[in-house]
């Protein structure tokens, strides 16, 4: 690591001399890549570091940078209804089909991100929960609404009251004006399956280079075992508990015999 | 201790399940009921979804009513033959339950009748109970016989045809209030996520006048088949049944029924139904708070599927 920032260092000094003509590379690493959901799971944090390096030998680094972090999580379809009072009690009248939308979104990044960039380019890139893109079932169509979409923003924040959607504008720190680390948060409920990381890097407003990873959320152990035991084998499954239920009862009633 | 639970998706204290299941099954053993109508309010009030919550309930309940079924069974105060007849009609209202919460939960409108299921019969129940054993402790009080039951007396349901005998009870019955019975029990069951035991025994007694003695031990037999009916169908067609969760329930109710059923004994009959009535009562208000008042949040999410 020293070596290689000794040499970005002397390539910056180079690059300077040569003049404005170049772009950076990102390279970064995850602690972890295989998150296991056991029995005793409550949570965990992941670590990403990354280093800003020129992309050739003439290149030349710009800082300051912004850097934007956005892990999503397997996609998933869900509904959110709203409650309507109907004859005196609370009843969900109308809802609305999020279609394939991350079931897990962390957007971390060193700043506010709309100190980061403009509008039009967060947009594009959909950094931001504000500007992903949530598409919703509306009639026959699937298309994303205005960001203050009642539905929309009550899903986001019932997302984030989980924890499963996340939106840090501290979370990245550069230890160096080319050296950065986050912290990538799961929370106990976070759901099964591979998470993609896009890792983005500003400078002065503009997108300069991009780079990605992944990770894999799995269950294990037993609670796999359970799960999937539920899922693909429902009956066995169910006779399988009916029958410790059983079990229980009649140990109990072994146990606590009085007469 | 956490603990993760596979179905349900979401971690929780061991020693708080724990103690649930020790708390409802020391009630349920004092009175002589499965404990379902307390035990899925409290699961659903820790984050547990209601769908699995009720499915899950269903096994712990087949757990604590057959741990009663055998002690019964041993001092022969149960009625075999009746049970079945109940059954019979039983395991239909429980398919027809299973389905019916398929149905509304993909309406998005399972929350909504589990709620007003609970209020309906829990208050309607409840003030009966407390109806009648105030009542019953006013007539000790002056002096008068205890029991309501009037063996020699008759009602329409006495007249209707498909009679049969049943025996350990010393009944002469029609058929159709006994499958109709079975049928609502196994319904309400798999929709509420309820053994029905404090419905099943008040209705045997006051419609079918079946005896005290064996009233019990019946419904228990009922109950622990019907539910654990429900738990194999609810495994096979909404796969909502949680099994970690169910065996800390069971455990924990098992042990709390045994200290329950001793409390029971020393009670007086009537005042034992004034509590249960009291209770239900309560459980019944606390439901019917929760549909009137405005929710604190308006919204809501359904996971729908993958992709």
């Amino acid at each position: 690591m020293m070596r290689r920032l000794a040499t970005a260092l002397a390539l910056l000094f180079v690059a300077c001399s040569a003049g404005p003509a170049a772009a950076e590379r990102l390279v970064v690493s995850l602690s972890n890549h295989r998150v296991a959901v056991t029995s005793n799971f409550v949570g965990e944090e992941l670590v990403l570091f990354g280093t800003i390096e020129p992309d050739q030998a003439t290149g030349q680094l710009r800082p300051p940078y912004d850097l934007v972090v956005t892990v999503t999580g397997p996609q998933q379809t869900l509904r959110t209804r709203r409650k309507q009072r109907v004859l005196g009690i609370w009843v969900n009248v109308d809802s609305r089909e999020f279609v394939s939308v991350p079931s897990y979104l962390a957007v971390l990044s060193n700043r506010p991100v709309a100190e980061i960039a403009d509008q039009e380019t967060l947009r594009k890139l959909q950094i931001g929960l504000t500007y992903f893109l949530l598409p919703q079932r509306i009639g026959p169509d699937v298309a994303d609404t205005v960001t203050d979409d009642p539905f929309r923003r009550a899903f986001v924040r019932l997302q984030r009251q989980q924890g499963l959607y996340r939106e840090s504008s501290t979370a990245v720190t550069f230890l160096t004006p080319t050296v950065f680390r986050t912290a990538i948060a799961m929370p106990a409920a976070v759901p099964t399956g591979t998470y993609a990381i896009e890792v983005e890097l500003f400078s002065q407003g503009k997108l300069v280079a991009r780079t990605n990873s992944a990770l894999e959320v799995i269950k294990a152990g037993f609670e796999q075992y359970v799960a999937d035991a539920a899922r693909d084998y429902g009956l066995l499954y169910g006779m399988a508990t009916a029958l410790m239920a059983l079990l229980i009862g009649w140990f109990a009633s072994v146990v606590f015999r009085r007469d | 201790m956490q603990i993760y639970l596979p179905i349900a998706d979401l971690p929780v204290n061991v020693f708080l399940v724990l103690g649930m299941g020790l708390a409802v099954g020391y009630i349920s053993g004092m009175f002589g009921i499965g404990g379902g109508f307390l035990m899925t309010p409290l699961l659903i009030f820790i984050g547990i979804s209601p769908a699995v919550a009720v499915a899950t309930v269903s096994s712990h309940i087949a757990a604590s009513s057959f741990t009663g079924a055998i002690s019964y069974w041993r001092r022969r105060a149960l009625d075999i033959a009746l049970a079945m007849m109940l059954l019979s009609a039983g395991i239909v209202g429980t398919a027809t339950g299973v389905w019916l919460f398929t149905e509304l939960r993909a309406l998005d409108q399972l929350d909504l009748v589990i709620g007003l299921s609970y209020v309906t019969l829990l208050t309607v129940v409840g003030g009966m109970m407390i109806y009648e054993s105030v009542q019953a402790v006013m007539r000790t009080r002056r002096g008068g016989p205890a029991t309501l039951r009037r063996p020699g007396s008759h009602t329409w349901i006495h007249g209707l045809p498909f009679k049969l005998r049943f025996k350990r009870s010393k009944i002469y019955v029609s058929a159709i209030p006994v499958w109709a019975i079975g049928f609502l029990i196994g319904f309400v069951g798999a929709i509420m996520g309820i053994g029905g035991g404090f419905l099943l025994v008040p209705m045997l007694i006051y419609f079918l006048r079946v005896p005290t003695a064996t009233v019990i031990g019946t419904s228990m037999v009922l109950t622990l088949i019907t539910m654990a009916s429900a738990t194999v169908m609810h495994a096979a067609t909404n796969h909502l049944v949680d099994a970690v969760l169910a065996l800390i329930l069971m455990v924990g109710g098992v042990i709390g029924a045994q200290f329950g059923a001793r409390t029971g004994q020393k009670m007086r009959g009537e005042r034992l139904r004034l509590l249960l009535g009291l209770l239900v009562f309560a459980v019944g208000l606390r439901f019917a708070y929760e549909l009137v008042v405005q929710p604190e949040d308006l919204y809501s999410l359904r996971y729908v599927g993958n992709g």
